[in-house]
């Protein structure tokens, strides 16, 4: 089924279909809190592709919105370039934050193998049983027959949970984490509400924090969370003392763990509602569990784009992009391509090939922790399954105003137990 | 064609018929095989069609080239033998070639 509830809602945001193609400009939060987005990307992969937008609240940029076009785009790091600014709008030069992510090669892959173990498939084995036990814990405590907000009791407190394990993190502290992920993704670069300067205020008591939590590691052996595999790994070493780059790390860390595994949970249930057939087909087969994350991470692509920046002038199918040019992503876009994805607007639980989706980005900056969202997807299904009848929607979700996290404020539900 | 024996992460040994111009990764897919993912279908771009090469057909398939060798660094246990699937091209003359899955895609 597709978004047609949400297309209701547009309101005032004028009809896509309607406007001269060069006046199309999807960088506009609101687009993506009211679900206009859609139409407007489905009229840009049909009739321009790649698109060119003059002016924007973040200047010229161009969009790139069907998928073997992002994949082309996102593998071709050495034309287009993640220096710095990976989301459409620029960091001012004195709020940039260094992290991986924004880095080019070679600095990129040291600093990304060095935290990558903490997240790879082996050493998430080790921490299957205690995330289950958390899952268990978090769902028996759920309020039952009354109305509730899922993305408050399971979605945030699931990932957080997570988090301050990959961390090794003190647990009661560990709701700093959401709350340093909501404040660094709301910066005005995505369209959120905060200034730079207040932003920089709140993140500097995270790097605080964490600048003890780093001294405190360094003086003990060697682990597998992501401070201690900092500290211990000579390419890493020096990292706390230079605030910035630490900063900027630990918030792609954060964030990276955070807003994108909480939104799948979130969606999970959102669709769940809209289609129960597949929530039928779900109950009728469990083993259904795996290739239903994945559709689920396809169908929210909780993070809409990323954003290159060409390093040379680059012909790409016809259109001249200069050097300096701004190249956005929109992942949000190449996974409703119908070209790549059949009926790509259903949501489908038994969808062949499911993982084949853009939602983890495609090269060297693919998403580390996927496996890591995987999971706590699917080990809360798990156990869904096993202790609830069904969770039933209560009210209209609310959307995160953005057009990078693709994402809800509010799931009101009521959960019905078996 | 060739013949390619695929052998997962517990010893099981698959053997395909395999046609010439495709990929080790393609051979799999259409054929079922457990334990290559693909998630981005061939474009050297997601190292989860990560393979180990028998030693004895290293020479015939060849070293990986600059953006499988980047892929590849982000993949988990790799060895001297590491290969993404996708960017070997199935030829008469790796007629027999053995391949292994890693325990894990990642």
């Amino acid at each position: 089924m597709a978004d047609t509830a949400a297309l209701d809602d547009i309101g005032e945001i004028a009809d896509p279909w309607a406007m001269a193609l060069e006046e199309i400009d999807v960088s506009r939060p609101e687009l993506y809190s009211t679900g206009a987005h859609w139409e407007y990307f489905r009229r840009l992969r049909k009739e321009a592709p790649v698109h060119y937008c003059k002016d924007s609240e973040f200047g010229p940029y161009w969009s790139v919105t069907r998928f073997k076009d992002i994949v082309a785009i996102d593998s071709d790091h050495r034309r287009f370039s993640s220096h710095n600014h990976i989301v459409i709008g620029d960091q001012p030069e004195e709020f940039l934050t260094p992290m991986f992510i924004a880095m080019d090669q070679p600095k990129h892959d040291v600093q990304r193998k060095v935290v990558q173990p903490a997240v790879a498939p082996t050493q998430l084995s080790e921490l299957e049983d205690l995330i289950r036990q958390r899952v268990c814990a978090i769902l028996d405590n759920l309020p039952v027959n009354e109305e509730i907000n899922w993305v408050e009791h399971v979605s945030k407190e699931l990932t957080t949970q997570m988090l301050a394990t990959l961390f090794d993190f003190p647990f009661e502290d560990r709701h700093l984490l959401p709350y340093w992920s909501d404040i660094a993704t709301s910066s005005p670069a995505v369209g959120g509400g905060l200034d730079w300067e207040e932003r920089d205020r709140i993140l500097g008591e995270c790097y605080q924090y964490f600048a003890q939590l780093w001294q405190e590691r360094a003086a003990q052996p060697k682990k597998f969370d992501f401070i201690s595999l900092l500290a211990h790994d000579p390419a890493t070493a020096e990292m706390v003392n230079d605030p910035k780059e630490f900063l900027g790390n630990l918030i792609l860390l954060i964030v990276g763990g955070n807003d994108t595994t909480r939104n799948s949970i979130s969606a999970g249930i959102v669709e769940m509602n809209r289609n129960p057939e597949e929530f039928a087909k779900l109950k009728g087969d469990p083993s259904l569990i795996p290739n239903m994350v994945s559709e689920i991470i396809r169908y929210q692509t909780p993070l809409g784009h990323m954003r290159r920046t060409a390093l040379e002038d680059v012909d790409f199918n016809g259109h001249k992009i200069r050097k300096g040019d701004k190249v956005v992503m929109w992942y949000i876009s190449g996974n409703r391509d119908e070209e790549v994805i059949d009926n790509p607007d259903e949501f489908l639980i038994d969808r062949d090939r499911a993982r084949h989706h853009l939602s983890f980005g495609f090269g060297i900056h693919r998403c580390m922790g996927n496996r890591v969202g995987e999971m706590q997807l699917r080990i809360l299904w798990e156990e869904i399954l096993k202790r609830f009848d069904r969770i039933e929607l209560a009210g209209d979700p609310e959307r995160v105003l953005s057009n990078f996290v693709m994402g809800y404020t509010n799931v009101p539900v009521i959960v019905r137990p078996l | 064609m060739a013949k390619i024996t695929y052998i997962d992460h517990s010893g099981e040994a698959r053997e395909i018929e395999a046609k010439n111009g495709e990929t080790v990764m393609e051979t799999a897919i259409k054929n079922s095989i457990p334990g290559i993912d693909a998630d981005c279908g061939g474009a050297c771009a997601c190292a989860t069609c990560h393979v180990y090469v028998d030693e004895a057909f290293m020479e015939k398939v060849g070293q990986p080239e600059d953006m499988e060798q980047s892929m590849l660094d982000f993949a988990e246990n790799v060895q001297a033998n590491s290969r993404l699937s996708c960017q070997i091209t199935v030829s008469d003359e790796l007629d027999g070639l053995k391949v292994t899955t890693p325990e894990s895609q990642h």
